[in-house]
């Protein structure tokens, strides 16, 4: 059980990267952490560091309070899964899960306590005897959540735990993590590039980028309050749609046509002394077919009219893509995000507006769709900074 | 059809070309063991397999210490350079697989310079260094030149087995609690094994087969080894032909190094990494 704090945590590597910049975390004692981000984005830095097999170049590390900065991994006491899992593959499952144990000159019989107690919760009772090379990618993972486990540690840091396992493994993984999690109660720093796992997972969220800490804070509100337009493209699946445009008088003008901000919205763009030029971000999943909408919506909405270009039909629910005429410029924050995310991964960042619509909707590919949408639910942009206008936090 | 007599065809090829390299390799083996085997009048019969069976010849090397103690010297002397050698080896190639640190280069360069270096023109300079400093003819005078050009060796081959294992292993451990001495003991040290018998084997031959600074640098039995003691090698009178006697000896010494390569070979398991990572 600890609390972490990283005071201006920065990361120097000897040959000039800065990998790491002035982050600052603080995490609850029993906290789940998620640190999220694109890949060389300083994930697995900023884990070592916490662990201790990176030094600190800059900032301090606190741990319970005191100052860690120092400190070697075996005195910080804080167990860690790897994402290659890095088992022991001359020891048996039963003597990598008792390893820490052993180290610790824990007596045999609660060794064989604490290593079937673990192994029980992970389902490894039956391969106890094995050797890593014998077991399936899953298997290697419990082992690995395992060993972490027996010693009951201060912390668990995961590195992109899951991410060499298959789709649906993964999904079944996720599930057991979070639930061991909350049984054990232990403060846990995770990492992970998939921003799904990171939603589903924490209780708090750290995206980062370039080394630089983008937004902390809930899934939920990372969703509902993205600080700009980076979190805004990477948190949520599909991506947000970004299309340019020109703000006057409260009215935005763009290729969703015309439409009349909220008070809201309006107050918090002037608030943040918006500039005339703006890109605008909207979910997929707050359009809808205007057929599906009732009329008091309806009124208070915007819509505009378009040719659907592709249609899937997931059976729930319909994503319906539009390909709008003008191509999205003049913003090197969103190109840069495109190129950070690839490109595919930000289809709204093209000239592509990704729709969700209800499965009842009657779209069809290559026929003209009116779809509506919620002004209130607009984000607004600056394209310079990136910096989200009506951001209300 | 045509696909299996093609492999088949192959396989011909292949066997045949084994047989040539083998029967290449062996014979020679094979003719100094049948000449230890054959008794004196019959010697120089030309025949490969004896007509007169006798096991004297290793009777007669036994009985003396003519050869006794060489073997005596050539094993422990052997033994000591390899031990050294291997573990001045393993700390260099460890800096070398993993560390980054200045004038690195210049070392595996320098190792590389002593492992080509003509070993005939140190003799001179050794034998009188040593005599000076009281070590010729003792088995430290043999130790530290086997020692010297073990190592580059040694060196060489450890740092590409070093280069396989996957540290981040060491990382585990630290994070599992141990200290870095811990981590290499109890981790790195048991993947590290099969290159350290690899290399093990590969000094101890270096060592074991070495005649020059035998010759040079020893003129008793306080240190001759065997390769060197051969040469001496008399027979029971001053007439007698030693042929015999020099090929059992000869059989007798290649023993030890079947026994290691046999010994070590099961530690030498392949694949015993896998299954460290993902997978
Ligand atoms: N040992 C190292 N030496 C120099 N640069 C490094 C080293 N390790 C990582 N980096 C750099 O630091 C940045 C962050 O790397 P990393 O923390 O591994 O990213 P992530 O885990 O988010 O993918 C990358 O640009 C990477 O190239
Ligand atoms: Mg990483």
């Amino acid at each position: 059980m600890a609390e972490i704090v990283l005071d201006k945590v920065t990361k120097r590597y000897p040959d000039g990267a800065q990998a790491v910049s002035e982050m600052n975390i603080e995490i609850a004692d029993g906290e789940f952490i998620i640190l999220v981000g694109p890949s060389g984005c300083g994930k697995s830095t900023a884990l070592n560091m916490i662990a201790g097999l990176e030094d600190i170049s800059g900032g301090e590390l606190r741990i319970d309070g005191q100052r860690a900065n120092e400190k070697s991994p075996k005195d910080r006491d804080i167990a860690m899964v790897f994402q290659s899992y890095a088992l022991y593959p001359h020891m048996s499952v039963r003597e990598n899960m008792a390893f820490p144990l052993r180290l610790a000159k824990v007596d045999d019989a609660t060794v064989n306590e604490k290593v079937e107690e673990a192994a029980q919760i992970l389902d490894l009772n039956q391969h106890l005897d094995r050797r890593p090379a014998n077991l399936s990618g899953g298997q290697r993972q419990r082992v690995a959540m395992g060993r972490a486990i027996v010693r009951s540690p201060k912390a668990f840091l995961m590195d992109e735990p899951l991410s060499n396992l298959d789709a649906k493994l993964r999904g079944q993984m996720r599930t057991s993590v979070s639930k061991l999690q909350k049984q054990l109660a232990v403060t846990t720093v995770y990492v992970t590039h998939d921003q799904t796992e990171a939603m589903t997972l924490g209780d708090r969220v750290v995206v980062l980028r370039g080394g630089h800490v983008q937004q902390i804070g809930s899934p939920q509100f990372l969703y509902e309050q993205p600080a700009n337009l980076f979190v805004a493209g990477f948190i949520g699946s599909p991506s947000m749609n970004f299309v340019p445009g020109t703000l006057e008088d409260g009215v935005l003008k763009s290729v969703l046509g015309t439409t009349v901000l909220t008070d809201r919205v309006r107050r918090l763009v002037e608030a943040a002394g918006g500039p005339r030029e703006v890109i605008a971000g909207i979910r997929p999943e707050h359009f809808e077919d205007v057929s599906l909408v009732d009329e008091k919506h309806r009124e208070a909405g915007a819509t505009f009219r378009s040719t659907v270009d592709v249609l899937e039909s997931m059976g729930a629910e319909k994503y319906a893509y539009f390909s709008l005429d003008e191509q999205l410029t003049g913003s090197e924050e969103l190109a840069e995000l495109a190129a950070d995310a690839g490109s595919a991964d930000v289809p709204g960042s093209g000239s592509t507006i990704v729709t969700r619509l209800d499965a009842a909707s009657a779209a069809a590919e290559g026929r003209e769709l009116e779809v509506w949408f919620d002004p209130e639910r607009l984000q607004l942009f600056d394209p310079k900074s990136g910096k989200n206008l009506t951001f209300d936090g | 059809m045509a696909m299996q007599t093609a492999t088949a065809g192959r396989k011909a090829r292949w066997a045949l070309l084994d047989i040539i390299v083998v029967v290449y390799a062996l014979v020679p083996v094979l003719w100094i063991a049948s000449l230890s085997l054959k008794s004196k009048d019959t010697i120089a019969d030309g025949n490969f397999i004896p007509r007169e069976w006798t096991l004297q010849n290793y009777k007669d090397i036994f009985a003396t210490t003519e050869f006794i103690r060489p073997l005596f010297n050539s094993i422990g002397i052997a033994l000591i350079a390899t031990f050294v050698a291997v573990i001045l080896g393993m700390m260099a190639a460890y800096a070398v697989a993993r560390l980054e640190f200045p004038g690195k280069k210049l070392l595996v360069g320098v190792s590389l310079l002593i492992a080509m270096f003509p070993q005939i023109s140190l003799v001179t300079p050794l034998f009188n260094i040593e005599r000076e400093l009281g070590l010729f003819d003792t088995w430290p005078g043999l130790i530290l030149p086997y020692i010297t050009f073990a190592l580059p060796l040694a060196i060489y081959t450890l740092s590409s087995f070093f280069r396989e294992i996957p540290w981040e292993l060491e990382k585990a451990a630290k994070m599992d609690g141990a200290t870095p001495a811990q981590a290499f003991r109890k981790v790195i040290a048991p993947l590290a094994a099969p290159g350290v018998f690899t290399t093990a084997i590969l000094v101890f031959i270096l060592c074991w087969n070495d005649f020059l600074f035998a010759i040079s640098l020893t003129s008793t039995e306080a240190s001759r080894t065997v390769p060197a003691a051969l040469s001496f090698f008399t027979g029971a009178s001053q007439f007698e032909d030693p042929t015999g006697t020099i090929s059992a000896a000869a059989v007798v010494i290649t023993i030890p190094i079947i026994l290691f390569v046999l010994f070590f070979q099961r530690r030498i398991v392949a694949g015993l990494t896998s299954g460290a990572v993902k997978g």
